[in-house]
């Protein structure tokens, strides 16, 4: 787009671009602030969404990049790139005023670059325990067991709620509350610590990393078809997605043709395991409610779901089935047939889901006028998904910028305006019905041909910057690459959805009943593996 | 008709031969003690295989099926299990108070089922003030559940322990106000005096439309007694972890366990009895020929194929809703049940008087 450039030229010298809709501004640290203000204000641009904070080492200097996205133009991305010198003591200008997603971003790239950024207060770390020697992430980290030793007694309370100049982050009458780690609802290993007046809530403190496995540091030691196998064990419940996307990007920086086959393929495959996500979330929201059978309900419809899975792709939950350069083998002879079954199927399912759900007064008042999220809230904490479709933002990737072989395909964006549980609810449930019907498109047309194309045994990416992001079930799920031309990638990002949506829950449960936490986690329906990457 | 005082009476006759009275009365005390423990232990583990296998088919599943055919010796199984388990030692409780809870527990429950009608003369003591004595005695089941919550030394516990006050002592005001429909219908608290009063018309018929809105109401605030979902706030297992018990432990957890099952039951028996005509069979007006017949199936299978109705009902409503919200739950009491109640009552005053 020429007005983009324009005004980027404007204001910055190095204007380069990675495809033609991802452009790169390299700015000095000082004016990192003024650039960034400048883009999410300006009214032609309204590059107002902060999709990410990445953190990169490049051995001689430290660099931020902020990728950041319009609500205008959602198609364009910018990719905002400073770096600073000093390695001793790294410090950038700090933006979380602007975005309310960014002081999360900029916690965890403190707690792996040990990057400081100015006049954020709350410098804890993000994953790794407080007490923990070193910045993994910085490329000449000592990971002996002599720096960090195997702890053995738990991380004090205390600790975590320190912030910056050793205040606590919770008043010293405040009835705090552990809600989790191990706890029934907190879909996975999540710890909210809450403070509560009675049964309100009044603050919420969320503390990762119970399950940080360290996906990013490993992928900088695996080769392009080994750290395949990872990316699934991020959102594990929309793992083919993700390593659909992590596929992309490869094959768009080697210049690889997927053949038409694989493409059609892999998005019959998105969407069975979209609408095993929806169903999954769909349960598990109508179990924190307190409706046992609900959840059966959906374990049942995705049961069928796994059972395609499971006979095309020899997995159930973590499929395995791209490969770069297409899927991994061809199709079983009853993926077709079975899938053709599943889709009235689905349909009469999903009417009886309405009829005991959605219909059912109890739910709805729990429902309603609950968990209010506007649109300019979930676009400054980066809610994608149907969280933010269901407060009126439009920012399905699928439509904006299609990728595989979306563009081929018909379906609706399911947009709400209200922003309540209600809506979140009934968005999942309406996006079945789309992936039914993108389903139903294609499995009759799948082209014939090769399913996969030959790559070499080593992969190689050439030098430079690869970005690719997708749909995900919970949101935008994106890929960033730094390669410096050998087999393995020199650092790996991925944009987690599921943070701002945690981050999310902060903002709008407080005020609001434990049963309503509760009930928000599930609408909201975040992932804690995609969360402690 | 069979009564079942006759049996009773020979065995008070058979032991006024060879004991004293003071010792017959003590040595029938002890009989009617085994029997109710017995019969409560075992009706327990009916009911909960009753409600895994009603519940499953609810959810499309079969439920227990290993132990034994069609897995009727699960809950046998699981009460081993149960009296197997190590009562974990909990640092910081209360110890007095955390171990006192239970009993108060089990035992409002244990009181209340002994005052159950089962049969003509199958009843352990048949008070004049019947009806008070089920609404009082069931009440301090709550104090159990409070102490409880408090003396596990835990804020989750605590939480439950106050949803549960708060439920527990809203709910039993509609509670009692609709069982005094009846009581305003039959003039009598004696529970025995109510059931003969039903020989031909059943209460919830004879009473007329107030008594219909009380059965109602009092099915509902009777299901919220009970601590049973869509009501089960106070152990929310999604908010609470386990609520109020989450701190106890084999036997201990246990004997909760035993209590909410025979809650049910006994919410059911009592709007069996004074709705539904407790063990009394149904018999029309005029029908000699079809009262007969009825009158040959006896008592005890009328009474509990009536409290299988009420006792599904209630699983149906649980396994199909998801749980209210503590606001919602108490705004359902105090703005809804209650009202009516109170008017109910005040209607059925204009209906005895007038109709």
């Amino acid at each position: 787009m020429k007005i983009i450039e324009e005004l980027l030229m404007q204001f910055s010298l190095s204007v380069s671009k990675i495809t033609d809709k991802i452009y790169t501004v390299s700015i000095s640290k000082e004016k990192l602030r003024q650039t960034v203000v400048f883009l999410k204000n300006n009214e032609k641009l309204l590059f107002d969404f902060l999709v990410d904070i990445i953190g990169v080492d490049y051995e001689d200097s430290f660099g931020v990049i902020y990728n950041l996205s319009s609500t205008q133009f959602p198609a364009y991305t910018v990719l905002v790139k400073t770096h600073t010198n000093d390695r001793k003591n790294p410090h950038f200008d700090s933006i979380f005023d602007l975005w309310q997603s960014a002081g999360l971003y900029e916690r965890e790239i403190h707690d792996f670059f040990g990057i400081k950024f100015i006049n954020n207060v709350d410098m804890r770390r993000l994953f790794l325990r407080q007490d923990w020697c070193g910045y993994p992430f910085r490329k000449d980290y000592d990971p002996s067991l002599e720096v960090n030793h195997i702890p053995f007694s738990n991380e004090k309370l205390t600790d975590m709620e320190k912030i910056n100049d050793g205040d606590s982050i919770f008043e010293k009458n405040d009835f705090v509350v552990n809600f989790g780690p191990q706890h029934p609802s907190t879909h996975g290993v999540l710890h909210l610590r809450i403070v509560l007046d009675g049964e309100i809530i009044k603050k919420i403190d969320p503390n990762f990393g119970y399950i940080h496995r360290g996906i990013e540091k490993m992928c900088e030691t695996y080769t392009y078809q080994q750290l395949l196998h990872l990316t699934e064990r991020l959102d594990y419940l929309s793992g083919s997605i993700n390593r659909h996307g992590m596929c992309l990007v490869v094959e768009k920086g080697l210049g690889l043709e997927v053949p038409d086959r694989a493409s059609y393929v892999r998005i019959i495959i998105d969407e069975l395991t979209r609408i095993a996500s929806h169903l999954l979330g769909w349960g598990c929201m109508a179990m924190d409610m307190g409706s046992i059978t609900a959840f059966i309900y959906g374990m049942r419809d995705r049961e069928n779901i796994m059972s395609i899975f499971e006979e095309t792709c020899g997995a159930r939950l973590m499929a395995n089935y791209n490969v770069i350069g297409g899927i991994i083998n061809d199709i079983h002879p009853n993926f077709q047939r079975k899938i053709k079954r599943f889709i009235p199927y689905m349909r009469k399912m999903l009417k009886e889901h309405h009829f005991l759900f959605t219909n059912n007064p109890i739910a709805n008042g729990r429902m309603k006028n609950v968990g209010y999220l506007s649109k300019e809230q979930a676009i400054s904490l980066g809610a994608t998904g149907p969280t933010g479709r269901a407060s009126g933002w439009s920012n399905d990737v699928r439509k904006i910028d299609p990728y595989s072989a979306y563009k081929y395909v018909d379906f609706k964006e399911i947009l709400r305006t209200d922003g309540l549980t209600f809506d979140r609810y009934i968005v999942r449930l309406d996006e079945i019905e789309e992936s039914l019907k993108i389903i139903e498109q294609l499995i009759d047309n799948i082209p014939s041909g090769a399913y996969v194309t030959k790559t070499k045994t080593i992969i190689k990416l050439p030098e430079g910057e690869f970005y690719q992001r997708v749909e995900g079930a919970r949101g935008e799920f994106s890929i960033f690459i730094c390669s410096r031309g050998d087999k393995y990638p020199y650092r790996v990002k991925f944009r987690s959805p599921c943070i701002p949506l945690v981050n999310a829950l902060k903002s709008i449960a407080i005020g609001t009943k434990i049963a309503d936490l509760v009930m928000l986690g599930g609408s909201l329906d975040y992932v804690v593996p995609c969360i402690d990457r | 008709m069979f009564h079942f005082s006759i049996v009773l009476n020979c065995v008070d006759k058979f032991l006024h031969v060879y004991f004293t009275d003071s010792c017959v009365l003590f040595i029938d005390f002890f009989l009617v003690g085994i029997f109710i423990l017995v019969f409560y232990a075992v009706l327990a583990l009916v009911l909960i295989y009753l409600e895994r296998k009603i519940c499953a088919f609810f959810q499309c599943r079969l439920g227990p099926m290993r132990v034994g055919p069609f897995g009727i010796f699960q809950p046998v199984a699981d009460m081993i299990k149960i009296l197997l388990k190590e009562v974990i030692k909990i640092n910081g409780v209360d110890v007095f108070l955390f171990r006192l809870a239970i009993y108060l527990v089990i035992i409002a429950s244990m009181c209340t089922f002994g005052a159950i009608p089962f049969d003509r003369g199958l009843h352990v003591i048949d008070f004049n003030m019947g009806v008070f004595y089920f609404l009082s005695i069931s009440s301090i089941g709550v104090v159990g559940i409070l102490l409880a919550g408090w003396a596990s030394n835990n804020k989750y516990t605590i939480i439950g322990a106050m949803r549960s006050g708060a439920q527990l002592i809203s709910y039993e005001l509609s509670c009692g106000l609709s069982l005094m429909i009846i009581v305003i219908l039959s003039g009598s608290l004696k529970l025995s005096v109510i059931v003969e009063q039903q020989f031909y018309v059943w209460n919830i018929f004879r009473g007329g439309i107030p008594t219909i809105i009380a059965f109602i109401v009092y099915l509902i605030s009777g299901h919220a007694e009970t601590n049973r979902g869509p009501f089960d706030l106070p152990e929310a297992e999604s908010e609470l972890t386990a609520g109020y018990h989450t701190e106890y432990s084999g036997i201990q957890f246990g004997f909760f366990y035993l209590a909410e099952y025979l809650n049910m039951f006994i919410v059911a028996a009592i709007a069996s009895t004074l709705f539904l005509g407790g063990w009394m069979p149904l018999h029309i007006i005029g029908w000699d020929l079809f009262n007969e017949i009825m009158d040959h199936i006896p008592p005890i299978i009328w009474l509990f194929s009536k409290i299988f109705v009420c006792i599904f009902l209630a699983l149906w409503v649980r396994w199909t809703m998801p749980r209210l919200r503590i606001d919602q739950l108490l705004k359902l009491e105090w703005k809804i049940l209650m009202p009516i109640s109170l008017v109910n009552i005040l209607f059925m005053f204009f209906w005895m008087m007038y109709l």
